[in-house]
């Protein structure tokens, strides 16, 4: 058992660190949040120099030859910079298909995807399909060699900024089956995709996108026809990792700022928090940080697992994350009284963030949900 | 004790009920959940309620209350949350004008009642500062005396919807050597057009400018704004901070509320069920719901003892705490119910517009931006520590 980071690792989070200090400031980051595009491409430029976004990729697929630790250390990081540029949309879900696509797919689009040159959002959620991945109203039609693709996906985080898609539809079956599912590489500029684009509340961009009769040759397809469930259940799982670790570094700052607010405050003649109410709810949003971190450790260590044991860890993470977000979002608010709610100060946009971690790649309840219907796969079966 | 309606209250629910449905301005229709609205539009039903003498129901008759009963006030806030009514704003109605009734002077009384129950002039509330939050006594906006006027100077923060209005209510210290801060504290009346006025806004984390920073610079009031006893400003600030809570447990616009989440949650579905019928879901709804009976059964009893002549007191202090509990409760799960619409931001930014409002289905229009404006509940009004701590020291006597 080894809970220490690599030399290497450790760089990463080091110049990160520095970069996102020396450039990430929160004034800065709300003007490019503001900003007509929303991003800085040349900050994406700086991540590839830097070697973020080869960082969780193998030698032999021309990355670092790290893996999903190294995307945590990354993740945590942006956390607590309030990045917006879409790593996980890019470099954790993109990446996570394409490295295992093909090679022909890894050659086209995955040394893009490290060199910062293609950009890809994960266009997976639809308007009714809530948190079922497999709950699919787009489909992508055999036509000849190839297939037509025809839908609408929802809140496709990073779309704005997108030259790629990864695209789950379905090929057969009933919508919710699980198989039949299959995942798509489509160029966003493709013949038949419209999108609508939009600010989120917690400074992102996203777009609904809409496939109308859009032609794509069997080569788009990564994986299996009609058994893609379980690889976009593997790279989900990565996902949620990901920003679990986003989460432990918002987290982690929205406590500073709460312990250092209460330290500076002053009424009734005394710092506030020398109030014991407020000290212990501090204690108890330390813990629920500290929890966190160590379900993401834990999830993140999982994911080379086998199947149902890497999918426990990923919901058991993700419940524990989308409750400690919210008790350390709420408090941090609170603690900080009308100041906290004011755009002015950075602690409410860490309260939003967390706020809307828990629904990305499904909230609380359906993670409980899931974890619980894998437990109940690993009771052994009734006494004879 | 007993629950049932008599037949007149009955006959009163279908009066009032007929009214509203008869004058309840029409575009005001489904504005319920933004936060963003025009003057015009926040005194669209209060105008109307003032013509028919029905603005301010708790006020004793002879200042222009309605002589009702506390049921029949019940009553009256259940039928206006029936169609998300945009009530009077607290600022006049409820605080503003009790405490002028109560402490002021005949002049005062006539000067300024008629507008307040009419909507025709706008008030809001210069109590806070930078420094005086939960600690409001230590606060440093003062009052000097110039012959027959005063000169006021200092910042007050987090006025309400002070960009439209005519009128502040104002705690100015006034006496500097006062043994205890609570002493030495006086209630002004100020003309927001008064030079020397600046209002800024603060932008909140839901987008919305609702407060705002007043700052006031050599401000001249005349002597005659002064409410009641020069000094004695903190007795009517506490007075109004009774009142101001427990209009803020919000019960009938909660259940509203509820019915509202109800309907979002049959229209949403998980694995093609609607929400509202899964276990998980169904029993977060119906916590909410055993958590409001409770609220609004402490509230009946409170305004029956109210109507038995005591004032709000203390106790108030638990409609607060518990009324902007279940006001948050209610945002998070309807924004836990639209799942991803959540995300697109409504209010918009001055680069792109709103072009987040309108992607998902009408009811996920604003719902994260309601649950972040909603923080504020348990931080305003005396934050939700402050209550408790009131409920420490007055009740259980710690």
């Amino acid at each position: 058992m080894d809970f220490n980071f690599t030399e290497e690792q450790t760089m990463i989070r080091d110049s990160l660190s520095r970069l996102i200090r020396e450039q990430y400031d929160f004034e800065t980051r709300r003007k490019v949040v503001q900003s007509e595009s929303g991003w800085r491409p040349e900050m994406w430029a700086q991540f590839a120099e830097l070697g973020l976004l080869m960082a969780p990729f193998s030698e032999e697929d021309g990355g670092l030859g790290g893996g999903p630790i190294d995307a945590m250390v990354v993740m945590e990081e942006f956390g607590k910079g309030l990045v917006v540029e879409p790593y996980v949309p890019s470099v954790v879900c993109g990446g996570g298909f394409l490295k295992r696509g093909s090679d022909a797919q890894k050659e086209e689009y995955l040394s893009g995807v490290m060199s910062g040159e293609n950009i890809f959002a994960f266009a997976y959620a639809e308007p009714r399909g809530r948190y079922n991945l497999a709950d699919l109203e787009t489909t992508a039609k055999k036509d000849g060699a190839g297939f037509v693709l025809n839908g609408h996906k929802a809140v496709v985080v990073g779309a704005p900024w997108a030259t790629h898609f990864i695209v789950t539809a379905r090929t057969s079956g009933d919508r919710r089956d699980s198989n039949g599912v299959t995942v798509f590489v489509v160029a966003k500029d493709a013949q038949g995709i419209s999108t609508r684009d939009y600010p989120t509340v917690d400074g992102r961009r996203a777009s609904e996108v809409y496939f109308e009769n859009v032609a794509v040759g069997a080569e788009a397809v990564i994986g299996e026809v009609d058994n893609g469930l379980p690889l976009i259940e593997t790279v989900t799982d990565e996902a949620i990792a990901a920003i679990c670790a986003e989460a432990c570094g918002a987290m982690k700052v929205a406590h500073a700022m709460t312990v250092d607010y209460s330290r500076q405050r002053k009424q009734f003649g005394v710092a506030i928090g020398k109030f014991q109410v407020l000290q212990h709810r501090m204690v108890d949003m330390f813990m629920e940080h500290e929890q966190s971190i160590s379900m993401t450790y834990m999830a993140t260590l999982k994911l080379d697992e086998d199947e149902v044991t890497r999918k426990k860890a990923a919901s058991a993470a993700k419940v524990r994350i989308g409750q400690a977000g919210r008790f350390v979002g709420q408090e941090a608010v609170q603690i900080h009284g009308g100041m906290g709610m004011t755009d002015e100060l950075a602690v409410g946009h860490y309260f939003k963030r967390l706020t809307m971690i828990d629904a990305e790649f499904g909230n609380v309840d359906h993670h409980l949900k899931r974890y619980t219907a894998l437990s109940e796969m690993d009771l052994p079966a009734a006494a004879e | 004790m007993n629950l049932d309606f008599t037949p007149e209250e009955i006959a009163f629910r279908n009066e009032v009920r007929e009214f509203i449905r008869d004058n309840y301005p029409k575009e005001l229709d489904g504005i319920g959940t933004r936060e963003d609205l025009t003057r015009e539009e926040f005194l669209a039903w209060h105008k109307v309620l003032g013509k028919k003498g029905w603005s301010a129901p708790a006020w004793p008759e002879k200042y222009g209350g309605t002589g009702w009963t506390s049921t029949q006030r019940y009553i009256w806030s259940e039928e206006n949350a029936r169609v998300d009514a945009l009530m009077p704003l607290p600022f006049g109605v409820s605080m503003v004008g009790p405490v002028i009734y109560t402490f002021g002077n005949e002049e005062q009384k006539e000067r300024h009642l008629p507008g307040i129950l009419s909507g025709d002039v706008w008030w809001c509330q210069g109590y806070s500062e930078p420094g005086a939050g939960s600690d409001l006594a230590s606060l440093k906006t003062t009052a000097v005396r110039d012959g027959d006027h005063y000169v006021i100077n200092g910042q007050k923060t987090w006025t309400t919807l002070a960009q439209h209005a005519d009128w502040g209510f104002f705690l100015c210290r006034t006496d500097p050597d006062a043994k205890k801060p609570q002493e030495g504290i006086s209630f002004i009346l100020v003309d927001m057009n008064t030079p020397g006025i600046e209002v800024k806004p603060i932008k909140l984390i839901d987008g919305t400018h609702e407060v705002n920073e007043t700052w006031l610079t050599d401000v001249r009031v005349p002597v005659e704004n002064l409410v009641g006893k020069e000094n004695e400003g903190w007795t009517y600030a506490k007075f109004l901070l009774a009142h101001e809570r427990s209009g803020i447990a919000g019960v009938a616009r909660s259940k509203r509320g509820v019915e509202r989440l109800r309907n979002i949650a049959s229209e949403e579905t998980v694995d093609g069920t609607p929400l509202i019928e899964t276990q998980d879901f169904a029993r977060k709804i119906s916590q909410l719901e055993i958590d409001l009976t409770a609220l609004e059964f402490t509230e009946l009893r409170t305004l029956a003892s109210e109507a038995a002549g005591k004032g709000p007191g203390p106790e108030s202090s638990i409609l607060k705490v518990k009324g902007t509990e279940i006001q948050q409760r209610l945002t998070e799960l309807t924004l836990e119910a639209v799942g991803y619409y959540g995300a697109p931001y409504g209010y918009g930014m001055e680069a792109t517009g709103n072009e987040g409002f309108g992607v998902g289905p009408d009811h996920a229009n604003f719902a994260a931006e309601s649950y972040f404006n909603m923080r504020k509940t348990s931080i305003y009004g005396g934050s939700n520590e402050i209550q408790r701590n009131i409920i420490s020291k007055m009740i259980l006597g710690l």
